[in-house]
């Protein structure tokens, strides 16, 4: 067995295992670092079949970011997991249902996988180049305008969760590091001789 | 036989060897560190720092290392032992393997990778981890508020890290470590073209190192010191020579992207006689000068702003910056075509 595929089958393995601990453990942060380590090990296989791009995005963008924003929330609710739990066998039923569904579409997206003729000539012709030049220059030229509008669409995310969080509330004193910089000294100070004896 | 040993295992004694050409002495580096640390902060305080332990108080490292090691490891009753553990190792080991990619000299490299800085800045996010776990593991107060703190403001500069490794990345057009130095050699070092994002990025780096006078993480006024405050012993040391090989790693990264790495500053003899990476040394002491520099004569900022600086002053600045540079590569034809 050679190295590489002794190390697919060790980060494959790791991965599935963990991806199991995260919906069974009962402990919601050690969930979250299952699915950390999750996150980990499909890097490594990225790594693997040469995408290391796609590998340290997932990386800083998933474990650096998103999933710290998962802890915390994991952290602040103090969720009582066992009270989650106890309409387990009733909404199993539901739960099976949505789950083959899914298998099913995958079974059949993977099954009848095909590429478009121009993208699989142009995976073919960056493959000279580092794979970061390759998706640049893809995302650049032939999926310009999709790239744009997935932009644009974050965007309009940001915008949406600042409105939704956004209190305006009275009566709030601020500090204004401007106002306080240009500060003369002339308008706050006042020099006085003061007499002995007499007082201000 | 004789083939396997070729094969496998004389390939994996070299790969172990290298690690530990790098890992000895940087460890070594961090005892030193904290030395370097006392003695230049008491130089600016006109004291003379540790005296007693060997000759200028030259063995005091080693002695504080030997005093954590015989310690007793203590383990909160209500601590949650796993992760308590597990917090210290993770800080330590990511403080480590991102020397992986800096380059020392001209092929000097670890692992040369075609993403290095990705690698760099993945890793440098990762660091958060090994505090938010402290906190929250820990089961105390103080530690989890510590640990909040940090990891805000960890996530809040790296954006404005991230944004300046960019403007580095237009100008060296590669994410390769080693092109980065190689395009500087050609280019100039990017202190000079890029000077206010060095500034921005020195500052990041203190915040991204929770050092002062950004180190709101392990304020003892507010918070006994924060995320380790039930630490003890080794596990303490972990953390404690995480933060310092991170201090290192940082500096490490300021030199290769914007002081030339492994270059000379000119390329003629006397400097050309000193061989590169000692010149890599000499920076990464010059940036280590500045962190100790600014804890010995900056007060601790305030949490809210620490937070506005971040997200409203260096976040605009650095974005504003890498149009800048967009523009001007653009305009005067100066996009680097470096071979990919």
């Amino acid at each position: 067995m050679s190295a590489e595929l002794f190390l697919f089958w060790l980060m494959g393995a790791v991965c599935v295992a963990s991806a199991v601990m995260v919906i069974s453990a009962k402990n919601p942060v050690h969930s979250v670092l299952f699915l950390i380590l999750c996150f980990f090990n499909a890097a490594g296989l990225f790594v693997l079949i040469g995408a290391e791009f796609l590998a340290m995005v997932l990386v800083v963008v998933y474990v650096g970011a998103v999933a710290v924003l998962f802890m915390f929330v994991v952290m602040m609710l103090d969720i009582n997991f066992v009270r989650l739990r106890e309409g387990f066998i009733e909404y199993l039923p539901v739960g099976a249902l949505v789950g083959l569904v899914l298998l099913a579409e995958l079974v059949l997206v993977a099954g009848t996988w095909a590429f478009r003729e121009p993208v699989a000539t142009g995976v073919a012709a960056v493959e000279a180049v580092d794979n970061t030049r390759a998706l640049g220059r893809l995302l650049y030229t032939e999926h310009f305008l999709v790239f744009q509008i997935a932009g644009v669409v974050l965007l309009v995310a940001i915008i949406g969760a600042i409105a939704l969080t956004l209190r305006e509330r009275v009566g709030v004193k601020r500090q204004d590091v401007a106002r306080q910089v240009h500060r003369r000294r002339e308008e706050t100070l006042v020099l006085e001789r003061v007499e002995p004896g007499k007082g201000v | 036989m004789v083939e396997l040993f070729a094969s496998t295992i004389w390939p994996v004694i070299v790969l172990v060897a290298r690690i530990l050409a790098i890992v000895v002495p940087l460890l070594l580096a961090v005892a030193y560190l904290t030395y370097a640390e006392r003695k230049v902060i008491a130089a600016m305080q006109l004291r003379q720092g540790p005296m007693t332990v060997g000759p200028y108080g030259l063995l005091q490292p080693l002695a504080d290392g030997l005093k954590l090691f015989v310690k007793e490891t203590v383990i909160p009753t209500g601590a949650n032992k796993v992760v308590f553990v597990l917090a210290p190792m993770v800080t330590f080991v990511l403080a480590l393997i991102g020397w992986a990619v800096i380059p020392f000299g001209e092929g000097l490299v670890l692992a040369d990778i075609n993403v290095g800085v990705l690698y760099l800045f993945a890793v440098s996010s990762l660091g958060v981890y090994g505090i938010i776990m402290a906190g929250w593991a820990s089961n105390s107060r103080y530690a989890f508020l510590g640990a909040l703190r940090s990891s805000a403001q960890m996530v809040s500069y790296e954006i404005a890290i991230g944004l300046i490794i960019i403007s580095v990345l237009i100008s060296a057009g590669s994410l390769n470590l080693s092109a980065i130095v190689r395009a500087q050699a050609e280019q100039g070092w990017y202190v000079f073209w890029h000077f206010p994002m060095f500034v921005i990025f020195l500052v990041s780096i203190l915040a991204e190192t929770n050092r002062h006078p950004f180190d709101l993480p392990e304020d003892e006024s507010s918070l006994v010191t924060g995320y380790n405050v039930e630490y003890s012993s080794m596990t303490f040391a972990l953390f404690f020579l995480g933060e310092y090989a991170n201090m290192i790693l940082m500096s490490a990264i300021a030199s290769v992207l914007f002081l030339g790495g492994w270059l000379p500053p000119l390329a003629i003899w006397p400097f050309t006689w000193i061989p590169g990476p000692l010149w890599l040394i000499l920076k990464i002491c010059l940036v280590l000068f500045i962190f100790i520099w600014a804890r010995a004569t900056l007060p601790r900022y305030r949490y809210d702003q620490l937070m506005r600086l971040g997200w409203k002053v260096l976040l605009p600045l650095s974005l504003a910056w890498v149009v800048l540079t967009a523009g001007v590569v653009l305009a005067f034809d100066l996009l680097p075509t470096a071979a990919g």
